[in-house]
């Protein structure tokens, strides 16, 4: 009773949905191909998680409404799948799964792929690809994700390779060396599908690379289009690395490592770009450095810019602007207005309207002292610069938020911020040489919270004037914080938000839980034993609703306990 | 290298102190002892700088970031000589998360000669008085005897567990700390060394260094070693101990004492030195 292939999409989603409630209790019945369309209207297929962000407007929003306010005390473990062996000390694991039709596909760290019956966790088959040992990631050898169109899965590594790999067996169908891995690039981020295409940016701000966004076809790995995030000599852009001897826009910087979103009715791809290099140090790249710590919005079908709104510019303090871009249709001071929600690593979170990049509103989410407010057009009143002798900065370096992803509810209207509250960090300014393959930062600034790592224990013995974690809820038409849910430690969780009100997220303190997402109250929490460094997201299989977080070393799944 | 000698060897033929022993020595007119690795000044600040800018983004300023790696305790899993780190810092470890780097020898001969040094010469903070090492016998029978820090302290499995383990103090604390410790506690406490007091509903009053916490729960050894780990929601009330439990030496110890002191304690350095 198989209901796959070849059939117009609407049909095939119909087809699985029949097969899916024809067959309770079954996890791998049907089994239509992803067609763009369907990825398009995921939130037609509420069963199925078939992008990054669960759609294509970033919101990690599901409509499942099984588990509610009223019965989420009833969760409980259903599996746990396990990454084989201890994790190296920065292997995080990070991916977002990808659920269709009962499967499960997800990638352990650092570029292990596995499809597992999303209902039992047993494994179908895992993929290894073998990396280059060139390979060097500044903050983690991580994935956070697979795109899937047809069946065909498609991966970036490490080591800068774009993979694409059957969905049915695991088996490679193409694989692109994309990127030079011994001069910094590599790839972390889970790829977007647009129409035909597979949308990529690297990861490697701490290499002096220069970033790009490309487009690849997927059926042939073949590249598109690519758009330099780094302008060079004849660009748009360019005028804005000021430094005499014209080179510094080579070591730029401006990685893309987290996935974008896409508007079909405007056929923009939005795309957050990263710190300029090097990070610390904005002596050798004199100016603006566009388009670093940005938002770009470009044609989906040719890769122009159609428009970009630089967060931060001549950044020194790290503050990539690589979240993904929330993409939300609302009445906007009284009219019915296309806008793009935006939490910055640098502390402020921010309403563009995503037609024309216009600036509407930027409003800090925690203790930011770099910059006074904006100018009229949006650009930041910056107020400090990184220093000789060391300079005190809010929020800190590993940022107010950073890419793990919000989330936002078209029912309650609100944004969900995993932020890093009042936490800051002294920057030095150091001499900086730029050699290939070698890191090119400046000095590393002095911060209380560090970057996460896995290994052992997530001990906290700080005090509370060092900072704290919290999830807030932001109502983007007023401004006005809705609620805070404070951790004394920080969180590196990304936040789901459901149908039925629900806000889940985890944090470093080794629990995941359920907020009501009216009121920030915590409704359940379980404890998953490690550090929370991933996005969660629900999915349904034969009519019971499932839950989905990766912490520490294994990927935990939840349901309501059944009667 | 045209002569085809190391630049670690090259190095060696200058026979400079140790910059910051050096430093302290001169600035306190105390003799100190000699820990004559062979690097030039230039070599362990250069190879600081490559360290800060190339190493710490992992390995964290005090080379401790990578769990189970402590760099600044000089001991290092995969290799012991120079020509091994140089190796390692250059080609990275296969299929960990240690990358390759493109260090000429020269370079990754510095950030030997740093990683060698990095213990001592690393201060985080600015103490008021540099003093040298004194006499590690007399600084003993002072830990001992009159100083009376096995009240509290325990060393290499004597001495009772509730403040901080001084097994390895020489080895992971630069010198400037461990005076600025005795002189004044409260100056640089670390994290992993702060105490605790909760207040049960019931009215019972806990204390104890904090091992950890979360939002909800909070773990301590207390004063009778008990490993105590408690649910916040049962508490009346918790917090941090604002001062450390350890009184200042300033007017205990004579300077020369103090000095005898840390002259013991820079020898500890573990179970497995």
């Amino acid at each position: 009773m198989m209901c796959r292939l070849r059939i117009r999409p609407r049909l095939s989603v119909a087809c699985a949905l029949m097969l899916a409630a024809a067959v309770p209790g079954s996890a791998v019945f049907a089994q239509a191909q992803v067609t763009f369309d369907r990825i398009l209207r995921a939130d037609q297929e509420p069963q199925n998680w078939l992008t990054y962000s669960g759609n294509l407007s970033g919101h990690r929003y599901s409509p499942l409404t099984q588990i509610t306010p009223a019965n989420v005390m009833n969760l409980e473990l259903q599996w746990v799948f396990q990454t084989r062996g201890p994790a190296e000390a920065n292997e995080k694991f990070e991916a977002t799964p990808l659920v269709v039709d009962g499967v499960m596909y997800t990638v352990l760290a650092p570029n292990h792929v596995v499809a597992l019956d999303a209902a039992t966790g047993r494994m179908f088959w895992m993929y290894s690809p073998r990396l280059s040992q060139l390979a060097r990631v500044c903050c983690g050898r991580v994935n956070r994700g697979l795109a899937i169109l047809g069946d065909t899965l498609f991966m970036g590594t490490i080591d800068g390779h774009l993979i694409a790999i059957d969905a049915k067996t695991g088996k490679p169908i193409w694989d692109k060396a994309v990127v030079n891995p011994a001069a910094g690039y590599s790839f972390t981020l889970a790829p977007l599908v647009v129409k035909d295409k597979i949308i990529v940016g690297p990861s490697g701000g701490e290499y002096g690379i220069r970033g790009f966004i490309a487009a690849f076809d997927a059926a042939t790995g073949n590249e598109v289009w690519r758009f330099n995030t780094i302008p060079g000599p004849g660009e748009p852009g360019h005028e804005t690395w000021e430094d005499a001897e014209k080179t510094a826009w080579k070591t730029g910087g401006g990685p893309a490592w987290v996935t974008g979103s896409y508007d079909p009715d405007l056929n923009l791809t939005y795309w957050g770009t990263g710190n300029p290099g090097p990070d610390w140090n904005g002596d050798p790249r004199p100016g603006d450095n566009l388009y670093t710590d940005s938002v770009v919005a470009l044609d989906a079908d040719t890769g122009r810019l159609k428009w970009h709104y630089q967060f931060t510019p001549h950044d020194e303090f790290d503050y990539d602007s690589t979240q993904v871009p929330v993409l939300v249709d609302t009445t906007w001071q009284g009219s019915p207005r296309k806008l793009m929600l935006w939490a910055n690593r640098n502390g402020f979170w921010y309403v563009l309207d995503r037609t024309t990049g216009q600036f509407l509103q930027g409003k800090p989410f925690t203790a930011v002292n770099w910059a006074e407010g904006f100018d009229e057009k949006g650009r930041p009143k910056r107020v400090l610069n990184s220093t000789v002798e060391g300079t005190l900065v809010y929020p800190n370096n590993q940022g107010a938020t950073n890419w793990y992803p919000p989330s936002f509810s078209p029912r309650t209207g609100l944004f969900y911020i995993p932020s890093w509250m009042d936490t800051f960090s002294t920057y030095f300014k150091a001499p900086v040489e730029y050699k290939e393959g070698n890191q090119y930062v400046g000095r590393f600034p002095t911060m209380a919270f560090p970057a996460l790592r896995t290994g052992p224990g997530a001990i906290n013995q700080r005090l509370p004037e060092d900072g704290y974690g919290a999830i807030q809820a932001f109502d983007p038409k007023t401004g006005e914080r809705k609620w805070e849910f404070k951790m004394i430690d920080v969180t590196d969780s990304g936040v789901l938000s459901t149908a039925s009100d629900l806000v889940f997220a985890g944090g470093r303190e080794g629990y995941f839980f359920a907020l009501d997402a009216r009121t920030g109250e915590q409704l359940w929490r379980g404890s998953v034993g490690g550090q929370v460094s991933a996005g969660p997201m629900s999915y349904s299989v034969g009519g019971r609703q499932y839950v989905a977080i990766a912490a520490g070393s294994a990927l935990f799944v939840y349901a309501l306990r059944q009667q | 290298m045209s002569d085809g000698r190391h630049p670690v060897m090259l190095a060696r033929t200058w026979v400079f102190r140790l910059a910051a022993i050096a430093a302290i020595g001169a600035m306190a007119g105390v003799a100190v002892g000699a820990q004559d690795h062979g690097y030039t000044p230039a070599d362990i600040e250069n190879g600081g700088r490559l360290f800060q800018s190339n190493c710490a983004g992992c390995h964290g300023q005090d080379g401790a970031g990578v769990a189970g790696v402590e760099l600044a305790r000089g001991q290092f899993r995969r290799g012991s000589s120079d020509t091994e780190l140089i190796k390692i810092i250059q080609g990275g470890i296969p299929n960990t998360t240690m990358p390759p780097h493109n260090f000429t020898d020269a370079q990754a001969a510095n950030v030997v000669a740093y990683l060698r040094n990095m213990a001592t010469i690393r201060s985080g903070s600015s103490p008021t008085v540099l003093r040298g090492v004194g006499d590690a016998a007399r600084g003993k029978a002072l830990f001992e005897g009159k100083g009376q820090c096995m009240t509290c302290h325990r060393v290499n499995g004597r001495g009772p567990r509730l403040a901080p383990d001084l097994s390895e103090v020489g080895a992971t604390r630069p010198l400037p700390e461990l005076h600025q410790a005795l002189l004044d506690p409260n100056a640089t406490m670390r994290a992993g060394n702060r105490y605790f007091t909760v207040v049960t509903r019931d009215g019972q009053t806990i204390s104890g260094r904090l091992m950890n916490q979360d939002s909800f729960s909070v773990q301590l050894i207390d004063s009778k070693e008990r490993l105590i780990s408690l649910s916040k929601s049962t508490l009346r009330e918790y917090g941090f101990v604002k001062t450390s439990p350890m009184p200042s030496f300033k007017d205990k110890l004579s300077l020369e004492e103090m000095d005898d002191l840390v002259g013991y304690l820079v020898t500890l350095k573990g179970f497995n030195p």
